[in-house]
């Protein structure tokens, strides 16, 4: 379980996360929502450790993580898989040395191991026959998938996934959804998602979290998300014209 | 602007302590290092023969021009030519050719990693990314460029040597007797021992440039930019200083 207490990062004048508290279960797809600017972005990278929080305290199944220092965070780095928004491969790596990256890093593996381990986490994701290509020779949707194989290939306890279907369309949006799922439901890992992709959030959010400006303004799963009070909720979920026809009757 | 050159300072002499910290595994820093002298040194190869033959050739024309007096031997062309690229060109001005080919390459290469959050990749792995990505770089050319500085004198003194051959300005014989005429081993040293600095200082500031550099395309060029423009001076400051310091 990953938990925030109570956690503030101000940019200047300007209040990003305010006092936020939010915990994340195990084996769980756990959604964090909101609208572009509304620090969910800042929220995740607060909790991974790439922004120093202001307030607060992050904790890993247990362990204080944010008041580490560099190397003792190395420890629980290693436990932790991210899928960035734009992939973030390595430009200069082949699919197969990106997968390999972090087992080349950490492991005393020989080299037949590791390239087993490669190939069966390129399977995972439903990728075969790529090994030898650059990330430029790829799609969006296979950079996101090479990039979950890469998250997973050190079978991360903790997965993070920024915007994973930015910039994909909807058919393969699914596809992906449906792998974070699967992987986090087959490896018992705690994964958090950040989105504001209303199908994923209708797919695969176990645990739902929107924040707004700043704040937690509810959580819920997903079948409670088309129910609720929060106004500022329902304007986000109900944002077209044909969902605000479609909720009214 | 004392604060933001403050700040500055502070945040690149932090950056180098990241850099020299221990490696995580040597194994793949010394084969990124080897990497490195192929993209940093090899391939800078071409660009400082083509350049030191030209400026050889050059120097020997104008020198001869120069001093073309019957009370001064003949041989003061070579003499001058050998000095002149020894002394200053081959270390100082391939430097800052140097600067602007590695060091906008740096640059670019590690502010694109920034903006397209592969740093943060790395960084989330738990590598140490300032590490893993300056140090080699710093070690190959560190190593590599007294190489490149001394290929330039070589190039240099037989571009000066080939004009004699063609043109008939100067016997080569004068010009072969001049570059052998009082000739210290020490000027030798003291190129190398600049290129050393220099080498430290183009690619520690280039990698800093891109490392911290935001936002997008644009910011990784105007980090490039910068990254050309601050190194260049700094080589200029640091051959003031070492010029002091060695030879008076």
């Amino acid at each position: 379980m990953i938990e925030a207490r109570n956690i503030s990062k101000k940019y200047g004048d300007n209040l990003v996360l305010d006092n936020v508290s939010v915990s994340f279960e195990q084996g769980k797809t756990n959604l964090v929502i909101g609208q572009s600017g509304s620090g969910k972005t800042v929220l995740l990278k607060s909790i991974v450790g790439l922004i120093e929080i202001d307030e607060g305290e992050i904790w890993f199944d247990g362990r204080l993580y944010n008041t580490l220092s560099f190397i003792e965070k190395k420890e629980i780095r290693k436990e932790i898989g991210m899928l960035f928004q734009g992939a973030a491969l390595f430009d200069s790596l082949t699919v197969e040395e990106n997968v390999m990256f972090p087992l080349n890093m950490f492991t005393t593996m020989g080299v037949k191991e590791k390239l087993e381990r490669v190939n069966f986490c390129l399977e995972r994701v439903n990728i075969i026959y790529a090994n030898r290509l650059y990330p430029s020779e790829l799609s969006g949707g296979m950079k996101k998938r090479v990039a979950i194989a890469r998250a997973i290939a050190l079978n991360p306890k903790y997965l993070f996934c920024d915007e994973p279907n930015s910039g994909l369309d909807p058919q393969t949006s699914i596809v992906i959804d449906a792998l974070i799922k699967k992987i986090t439901e087959e490896f018992k890992i705690t994964t958090i998602v950040n989105t504001h992709d209303m199908n994923s959030v209708l797919e695969i959010g176990d645990k739902v979290v929107f924040i707004h400006e700043g704040r937690k303004m509810w959580e819920g799963n997903k079948n409670q998300i088309m129910h609720t009070n929060c106004e500022e909720l329902n304007d986000f979920v109900f944002a077209t014209n044909l969902a605000k026809q479609l909720r009214k009757k | 602007m004392i604060m933001k050159f403050l700040h500055d300072a502070g945040q690149y002499f932090i950056l180098l302590s990241k850099v020299f910290a221990r490696p995580e595994k040597f194994s793949i820093y010394y084969r990124e290092t080897i990497r490195e002298v192929e993209k940093l040194g090899i391939n800078s190869f071409g660009i400082v023969v083509i350049i030191s033959f030209f400026v050889g050739a050059v120097i020997t024309i104008q020198t001869n021009y120069n001093i073309e007096n019957p009370l001064l031997p003949r041989y003061l062309v070579g003499v001058t030519v050998r000095d002149s690229l020894l002394l200053e060109f081959s270390s100082t001005m391939v430097a800052l050719i140097l600067a602007g080919k590695v060091g906008s390459s740096i640059a670019s290469e590690i502010g694109t990693m920034r903006v397209s959050e592969q740093i943060d990749a790395l960084e989330i792995m738990g590598v140490n990314s300032a590490s893993y990505l300056i140090l080699p770089k710093i070690i190959a050319a560190v190593f590599f460029f007294p190489i490149l500085s001394l290929l330039s004198m070589f190039i240099g003194i037989f571009g000066g040597y080939l004009i004699c051959l063609l043109t008939e300005i100067l016997p080569p014989s004068d010009y072969i007797y001049g570059i052998q005429y009082v000739f210290y081993p020490h000027y030798i040293s003291y190129a190398i021992t600049k290129v050393v600095f220099y080498a430290f200082i183009i690619v520690t500031i280039s990698a800093y440039q891109g490392y911290f550099a935001q936002g997008g395309s644009l910011e990784v060029g105007r980090s490039s930019t910068k990254a050309v423009v601050y190194s260049s001076i700094l080589v200029l400051m640091c051959n003031l200083i070492l010029t002091k310091l060695i030879l008076s």
